[in-house]
């Protein structure tokens, strides 16, 4: 996020879905697109059947990378190496769109200068590529006449990622593609509503509609609106919260809807703060791994039985309809808040989510058209929507970019913050699997995902697996500085050797209990992507 | 009733699916046919996702922490509890005491209402939700 916004000025999608089956060229990153996203790997191959070239970039051999006409399998964390490598190799062949970097973008001289200095052998090497294979990638993306970028988050969760991203951006600036339909820069979003939550403010640092609070003009809007004095300091970010321990500034916490307790890295320090404040409310479907710390558990309405809006990873605002009551005694989140609200003397009286939109529209300028009786008909509006004549936004930064001109930031080989040594000699990914959800609180409840995969699965490369006299489905304990868990062996060639796989999905396999409590600076995305690990076999003593 | 048009509520895609309901139950899905995303078809936990809704694991009454154990109380006792807890901590810590995490599952009606609540109310920006992870 914070790497888009610094360089186009918003951190969104700049294409809508359907826009990439129209794509020449797509280069996927990060993204294990056929399992976590599958509508979006829909269109690519549905791209690749019409003729265009897939370049993907992943340390494992995925789905899509079997399908792919390029696949750079580089070593885990060394996406800024590879990224240079082909922008240097793209002003070297000379296939810069010169036009577009005079009139769209700014701060070019950095990026060429830093790119000049780098020694392209040495880079190649670093990423662990042949650099033939990187010429051929950098070669197809440049020639495109429209080429998409799909990323997730094997590019975000790293100590750099958020200068992976601005990488990214400005490969696509260097090269003219942005600002046209079938052509740009897109994160995929990993939850159905992760966009609309940060849209509606959800963020330490931004009202509503990405309006600073520390920007004097925007707190003096909503404190006419809402009629109270409002905080101007910039907030705490997630892991700066549930990482605050024992001792730490947070005693009390409001969590609705998402599970620390499985979803966050070192479990153990999470622990130590759920369990020691003054008081926690959770709300939520389930009794979750975190629910259990709770002084007070509200049961929550699920989707289908309460009306709203999710915006999708295309910006899209779409309706959500209640199918049903709420069953047993649930009430809707906004109930809940709002219950609360008036009890601390502010009630927010609102009579229903029409009303709620209202005022979301009236304070959110890039919501200022949504209208549930607009979204009502049709498939819902993407943002920008200006005001109630506006037909919504397919693709973003048509003429000029948000924040006017397009930035290159240069960026340079940032490793990981720990790499496998003699001690722990396996690097971890961590990763999500097509049959599960995040922490599994829903999908672990449908019987057909446990059958099709019932644990979480190891994967580890035959060779490895051979030295250590591991067999498919053997148990074993896998440790790293900060925690072990108990987990069991898959043999897989998607992994090379001296690399293991798996999913965090599963409460008895807690694989963020390994990962490091390092993360970007920038954007406070915790590096999950890469940890140092040992494999033993047997049970956890 | 019949079926419902509503939205996925698994990742960022945002397929467009029908609910179908009998008797006020939810026991079926089916992907829209016209939808810009979805187009007639739905991943395999699209195609589930009626199955969590009537679990019998799912929480239905507000629960209190009344000597150590989360016991059933009822919505007015356990919303002037969270009331109660929340204006002490903000009391003796102030605002910035208090952190809330929001959640990207939820609706934008309701992320909308709890920043409004946490800054308007609990008066501090301590808000963050797992967009990060």
């Amino acid at each position: 996020m914070a790497g888009l916004a610094t360089t186009f000025g918003s951190g969104a999608m700049t294409n809508s879905i359907n826009e990439i089956e129209n794509a020449e060229v797509i280069l996927a990153t990060g993204s294990n697109t056929t399992e976590a996203h599958p509508q979006v790997a829909r269109r690519m191959l549905a791209a690749v059947d019409r003729g265009a070239k897939l370049i993907v970039i992943d340390p494992r051999r995925i789905r899509l990378a079997e399908f792919a006409h390029i696949h750079l399998d580089i070593r885990p964390g060394t996406d800024i190496p590879l990224l240079n490598a082909m922008m240097r190799i793209i002003i070297d062949q000379n296939l810069v769109d010169d036009l577009f970097i005079d009139m769209r973008t700014e701060n070019y001289h950095q990026l060429r200068d830093m790119l000049y200095r780098i020694d392209l052998e040495e880079t190649a090497k670093t990423t662990g590529v042949p650099l033939e294979r990187i010429k051929e990638a950098a070669r197809v993306y440049a020639r495109a006449r429209k080429a998409v970028i799909c990323y997730c988050l094997g590019i975000t969760q790293h100590i750099s990622g958020t200068r992976n991203v601005q990488s990214l951006a400005n490969l696509a600036m260097l090269t003219g593609n942005v600002e046209k339909e079938d052509t740009g820069v897109d994160p995929l979003r990993g939850q159905n509503n992760v966009q609309g939550a940060c849209d509606m403010g959800a963020l330490p640092n931004v009202f509503p509609g990405y309006q600073s609070v520390g920007n004097l003009d925007f707190r003096e809007k909503f404190e006419a609106a809402w009629q109270v004095r409002l905080p101007e300091k910039t907030g705490l970010t997630l892991m700066e919260m549930t990482h605050c321990g024992a001792e730490g500034l947070i005693r009390g916490m409001f969590i609705m809807g998402e599970n620390p307790m499985l979803s966050d890295p070192v479990l153990s320090k999470v622990e130590d703060t759920l369990a020691n404040l003054e008081f926690l409310a959770v709300s939520d479907i389930f009794l979750t791994e975190t629910a259990k710390f709770a002084h007070v558990v509200f049961p929550a309405a699920s989707f289908a039985e309460k009306t709203g809006t999710f915006t999708n990873s295309e910006r899209r605002v779409q309706m959500v309809r209640r199918a049903i009551d709420p069953v047993g005694h649930c009430r809707t989140d906004a109930d809940i808040i709002m219950g609360i609200s008036e009890r601390m003397g502010y009630p927010m009286g609102h009579e229903s989510p029409v009303e709620i939109m209202e005022e979301i529209a009236m304070l959110t300028p890039i919501y200022g058209g949504m209208h549930h009786d607009r979204l009502e008909s049709g498939w819902g509006l993407q943002w920008p929507c200006w005001d109630r004549g506006h037909p919504g936004t397919p693709f973003l930064h048509k003429y000029y970019f948000t924040r006017g001109r397009g930035r290159f930031i240069a960026a340079e080989h940032d490793p990981p913050s720990e790499l496998p040594d003699k001690e722990y000699p396996f690097l971890l990914i961590t990763g999500r699997t097509y049959h599960h959800y995040h922490t599994g609180t829903m999908t672990r409840k449908c019987s057909l995902h446990n059958r099709e995969c019932g644990e979480a699965l190891l994967q580890i490369n035959g060779g490895d697996a051979g030295r250590l006299g591991v067999r498919g489905g053997d148990i074993l304990r896998v440790t790293s500085r900060r925690g072990v868990i108990r987990i069991t062996a898959e043999i897989s060639d998607v992994v090379k050797p001296g690399m293991i796989y798996t999913s965090f999905h599963f409460s008895e396999s807690p694989i963020n209990a390994l990962c490091i409590d390092t993360w970007d600076p920038l954007a406070n995305c915790p590096e999950y992507k890469v940890c140092a690990v040992k494999i033993e076999q047997g049970e956890v003593a | 009733m019949g079926d419902i048009l509503t939205t996925c509520v698994y990742c960022g895609c945002g397929c467009g699916l029908y609910l179908r309901v009998n008797d006020g139950r939810v026991t079926g899905t089916a992907p829209s046919r016209n939808h810009p995303v979805s187009r007639n078809n739905l991943c395999v936990k699209g195609w589930n996702i009626h199955e969590f809704i009537h679990h019998p694991e799912r929480l239905t009454e507000p629960l209190i922490r009344k000597n150590g154990r989360l016991v059933p109380a009822s919505w007015d006792e356990a919303l002037d509890f969270a009331a109660t807890g929340f204006s002490r901590v903000r009391e003796r810590s102030g605002g910035d005491g208090i952190g809330v995490l929001s959640s990207a599952k939820c609706t934008n009606e309701e992320n909308y209402l709890l920043q409004k609540l946490t800054r308007a109310v609990f008066k501090t920006n301590n808000i963050d939700h797992c967009a990060r992870l």
